[in-house]
């Protein structure tokens, strides 16, 4: 288990969020390597929030977004992508494989996207290995647990 | 402002290799606008910096942050004085007068840049910015009809337009908007286009940066019996 990699996903309130939670509903079976973080849009997504995954020691990282010309706020997601590519440059100068980190599209209605989604990365995270920044896996879960609930508490709209 | 990019983070990585104890200072003025050098970017930088060392296996090397609200004036440095002794480097995201001022104020302490300063200029559209002035020290853009030629035509022309002006660009470089297109389409619509019948005088470059660093002394300004900086 403590082998396993260990995914972090930055999912939209509106899209993302919603299918995993359908997923959840419909039953439907995908592997238990991923972590959900809620943003409200992609678009709240900076470069350092990616980073700050990569230096916890998280394996990989899903940023999940509603379909182009489907954000909620209108372009959150497109600038999500941009931020997503830069980072990928980031992480490629670090010397971290940049195919650790991809953006995906899907509506909130596409529970079963949401699981194909995160078999394809745990596969590919699988195919690349662990991150060779990786602490002990329960100093990972507890970077991203901390991440969590920064995330949250901002959507509770406290000051950080 | 001064428009500035951030350098690769290897390059950074290996400036810093003798060092055990680095703070990354950002500068809250024009290269925070510039997206260059602000406390995102130092963030950023900072989470890159410690992955590219503790994948080198220099993990034990300690990579703080700090963002002051302007390097190139002292009084902001202030700020940092009692922090620095806890480091061995410093790596600056100011410009190139923000590293300065804080090599100068630190004498003993090594100061890497961390951005490649590139020129003053403005926003173009989001996430684009143009050169606009190269501070020759001594502005003529009255006479030009407020666009520079000296900074934006590629060979600093005052009596253009060359020949290799085409269809508006320049030939360079055909993303390159010919400065002297510009200016007679300004100068017309301002109806003021007779002045280049007339040919422009010689600038002089003797204000320019080729005499050394340069200096602006406000005599009333300068603290009295100290006199300007020697």
């Amino acid at each position: 288990m403590d082998d396993e990699p260990l995914i972090l996903a930055f999912c939209c309130h509106y899209c993302a969020y919603a299918a995993a939670d359908l997923a959840g509903s419909m039953r439907l079976q995908y592997p238990g390597n991923v972590r959900v973080l809620r943003l409200p849009c992609t678009g709240k997504l900076e470069v350092n929030y990616l980073l700050s995954a990569f230096e916890r020691g998280v394996d990989g990282v899903i940023v999940a977004g509603c379909l182009e010309g489907g954000c909620h706020f209108l372009e959150g997601n497109l600038r999500a992508r941009r931020r997503v590519e830069r980072a990928r440059q980031l992480l490629a100068e670090i010397g971290l494989e940049p195919d650790r980190l991809e953006m995906f599209n899907l509506s909130s209605a596409e529970g079963t996207r949401f699981a194909e989604i995160v078999t394809t990365m745990v596969q590919r995270i699988k195919r690349l290995g662990n991150s060779p920044l990786r602490p002990e896996r329960i100093h990972v879960e507890q970077g991203v647990q901390e991440m969590r609930r920064q995330a949250e508490a901002m959507l509770a709209g406290e000051k950080r | 402002m001064i428009v500035a990019d951030r350098k690769k983070v290897p390059e950074i990585r290996d400036m810093i290799k003798n060092h055990r104890r680095v703070l990354l200072v950002g500068c809250g003025t024009c290269v925070t606008v510039c997206l260059a050098g602000g406390e995102r970017e130092v963030g950023i930088l900072g989470s890159a910096l410690r992955m590219a060392l503790r994948l080198e296996g220099r993990g034990d090397v300690r990579v703080d942050e700090c963002t002051i609200e302007r390097q190139c004036e002292d009084a902001f440095i202030d700020i940092l004085a009692q922090r620095v002794p806890e480091y061995d480097a410093i790596c600056s995201l100011g410009c190139g007068a923000g590293v300065q001022a804080l090599a100068e104020r630190f004498p003993k302490m090594p100061v890497y840049p961390g951005l490649n300063t590139q020129f003053m200029g403005i926003l173009e559209s989001q996430g684009v910015w143009t050169e606009k002035c190269v501070g020759c020290g001594n502005c003529r853009l009255g006479e030009f009809v407020g666009i520079c030629p000296i900074t934006r035509c590629a060979k600093h022309m005052l009596n253009g337009p060359c020949g290799g002006s085409r269809e508006g660009k320049c030939e360079v470089n055909p993303d390159l908007d010919c400065a002297w297109q510009l200016i007679y389409e300004r100068a017309g619509a301002l109806g003021v286009r007779g002045r280049f019948d007339e040919i422009v005088s010689p600038h002089d470059w003797s204000t320019g940066l080729d005499g050394g660093p340069r200096k602006v002394v406000r005599e009333d300004q300068c603290i009295a019996g100290l006199g300007p900086k020697a």
